[in-house]
């Protein structure tokens, strides 16, 4: 009964990611990851201006935004690689400046690039980290049959790590992040450069690793194709977080707003003026294509911007309703960087 | 949960530490690659060379006689070791400059930096692969060195005791080259830079001695022969400490000055002990901030 209850409260919790005040009766669980007003600058280029960010324990949370975000460097910084200019990051209520050892044990980090050690066999390289991780040599033998399985490696077990293709790299990378059974699990952009294929693979690892109950922070593009076993997602842009939330509130947005696409003969500058000076236009994006805006209004509203732009007597080829997805709210969401990829 | 993982690790950590699978991993690796085998026969190729070019030297200098004397086969004995030395200073910069920098580089490093191992366990397990391999190419002349042996003239105290001296200088300058390659990012910098201070330390501090030498006045007066401390110089240099070992009145010869007032009359250490007291700190100092500037560390507030 009251296991059940704790259950709940947690679920709804989760639902909320911001609010911070636990239940007063309740004991509370501390957040896998907590991050603080965190800063980062490189000489005078500030990565991170005061990022904040709560993570509880089992969520799977998307990170996501153009490059140059400072995705990469939040990661870094929770892998106890860089240490922040200031502002705090926890893992698991460790700071990670003053126990490194401590929060290494509890994470299992894949860097967007790494390069692996080419002369050892895909065995001897999970026993290498392994072993690195201080685990004795009879459990490693038990637990990496286990671990290529997981990765779908077992055929490979023998062979060469450089004769293994990007995306069997990629899973041997990950399989060796489980190598000491880590609660968080830090993917920096773990699908980039994969073909479909192996996208697919991947989310599948990844959908065996949640339900195992780790908790994950994944980077990047794959977002909307993991969109489904993502539970919350944060945005991230220009050291930013410009929005936090759970993929339902995300999909809320999706519905409420809309895409339009319009092409002109001609006059595309004096309407893109014109648009822009209209309240519910958010977004505009020029392309080859037309005009794309962001519109935050109803059918109702729709149909009252095509009369005024027909009244300004702007020559329409086409107004016109796009097909949205989730992929394209991210797109929208971080328009402005040098977009994804 | 925790204080069982904890304990489970302080009773296997007494053997990770002599086996470390840093080590293992830098041994295994080492000895993979092709270049480890094109590093042993060039090595070996030079250093068989050189002696058989002094060989035949010296042959024709004793107008063809069938054997060697004593006195020739030091000569040789001698030429051997400064040329192994010089080979060393060459070998050890180039094995050990990469080790870091190159892991970085290949990005295998930020793998490595989150696992358990400690800095000091990353740095010195890269250390003494570097080391071990080393002393393999070196053990592996030997049989060169037994061509001098056979025409007599030098002992095997005096061999080991060369033996033991390059074990020193690959250390140190194995140290060094290790230090640059945890401070760079840039492999192409630290191999630079490593060479660069092993010029130093062999041609830079040679350059000093001699000129401080040549500017200080010689005049052979009737004064009792006393000792300059321009001969501390001689102390920081590597093929200086080694002809001390060969020939322990060098050290003499390198401190005597005549009728200088700054001389003093105390006899001076041999070059090579002070040799090596002065680059076993150097040597702790490298080592210890090449530790440091593996991590991030935080900044003093
Ligand atoms: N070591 C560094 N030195 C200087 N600038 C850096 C460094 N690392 C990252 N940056 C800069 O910080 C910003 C954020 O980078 P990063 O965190 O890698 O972004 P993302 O992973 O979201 O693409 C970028 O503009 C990048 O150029
Ligand atoms: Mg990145």
């Amino acid at each position: 009964m009251l296991q059940n209850n704790d259950v709940e409260i947690i679920s709804v919790e989760r639902l909320k990611p911001t609010s911070l005040e636990p239940a007063p009766t309740e004991k509370i669980e501390v957040p896998m990851i907590e991050i603080r007003q965190l800063t980062k600058t490189f000489g005078s280029f500030q990565a991170l201006k005061s990022i904040d960010l709560t993570i509880p324990k089992g969520t799977v949370f998307g990170f996501v935004g153009p490059n140059g975000a400072g995705k990469s460097t939040t990661m870094s910084i929770l892998a106890t690689l860089m240490f922040p200019t200031s502002g705090t990051a926890k893992v698991d209520g460790l700071d990670v400046t003053k126990y490194p050892n401590e929060v290494r044990k509890r994470i299992g980090y894949m860097p967007d690039f790494f390069g692996v050690y080419d002369q050892f066999k895909t065995v001897e390289y999970l026993h290498f980290y392994g072993a690195s991780y201080g685990i004795p040599k009879s459990e490693r033998e038990q637990l990496i049959p286990q671990l290529l399985e997981l990765v779908n490696l077992s055929d490979k077990k023998d062979a060469y790590v450089d004769t293994l293709s990007r995306g069997m790299k990629q899973r041997l990378c990950l399989a060796r992040c489980l190598v000491h059974d880590p609660e968080l699990l830090i993917l920096d952009e773990p699908a980039s450069g994969l073909d479909p294929r192996a996208r697919i693979e991947m989310r599948e690892i990844l959908r065996e690793l949640k339900a195992m109950g780790k908790t994950i922070i994944i980077s990047s593009h794959i977002l909307p194709e993991l969109a489904e076993m993502v539970d919350e997602i944060g945005v991230i842009e220009h050291g930013q977080m410009i929005a936090i939330g759970n993929v339902a509130d995300i999909q809320n947005r999706l519905r409420v707003k809309r895409f339009l696409h319009i092409r002109l003969l001609g006059r595309e500058d004096e309407a893109e003026h014109f648009l822009r000076d209209r309240p519910l236009v958010n977004r505009l994006l020029r392309d080859e294509r037309g005009i794309q805006i962001h519109f935050g209004g109803q059918d109702a509203e729709q149909a009252a911007l095509l009369n005024e732009l027909v009244a300004a007597g702007f020559q329409l080829v086409s107004f016109s309703e796009a097909q949205t997805n989730l992929e394209d709210v991210f797109l929208e969401i971080t328009k402005g960087g040098d977009g994804f990829e | 949960m925790r204080e069982q993982t904890s304990v489970k690790q302080s009773s296997t950590s007494w053997r990770n530490k002599l086996i470390n699978p840093v080590l293992n991993k830098e041994f295994k690796l080492r000895m993979r690659t092709p270049k480890a085998m094109w590093t042993l026969f060039f090595y070996l190729f030079a250093i068989g060379l050189m002696a058989f070019s002094a060989i035949y030297i010296v042959e024709i200098n004793t107008g063809g006689s069938r054997s060697f004397n004593p006195e020739q086969s030091k000569v040789l004995f001698y030429f051997l070791s400064f040329a192994q030395l010089g080979l060393i200073a060459f070998m050890a910069p180039g094995l050990t400059a990469g080790v870091i920098s190159g892991e970085r580089e290949k990005q295998t490093l930020n793998l490595l930096l989150t696992t358990q191992q400690s800095s000091a366990t990353i740095v010195l397990s890269k250390l003494v692969s570097s080391l071990g391999f080393m002393v393999l190419i070196v053990v592996s002349t030997i049989p060169v060195y037994s061509m001098v042996f056979l025409y007599g003239g030098i002992s095997p105290k005096q061999l080991i005791l060369v033996f033991l001296f390059y074990l020193f200088v690959m250390l140190v300058l194995g140290s060094f080259g290790i230090l640059f390659s945890s401070m760079f990012k840039r492999t192409m910098v630290s191999v630079i830079v490593s060479y660069g201070v092993t010029l130093f330390i062999f041609g830079g501090t040679a350059l000093i001695y001699v000129v401080l030498m040549s500017t200080t006045d010689r005049f052979y007066t009737y004064n009792a022969n006393t000792y300059s401390w321009i001969g501390h110089v001689l102390a920081w240099n590597p093929a200086g400490a080694l002809y001390s070992i060969l020939d322990p009145e060098f050290t003499d010869q390198a401190y005597r000055i005549y009728g200088q007032p700054i001389a003093t009359n105390k006899q001076p250490l041999a070059l090579w002990k002070e040799f090596m007291m002065i680059y076993t700190c150097l040597s702790i100092l490298a080592l210890w901030l090449g530790i440091r500037s593996l991590r991030p560390r935080m900044k003093k507030n």
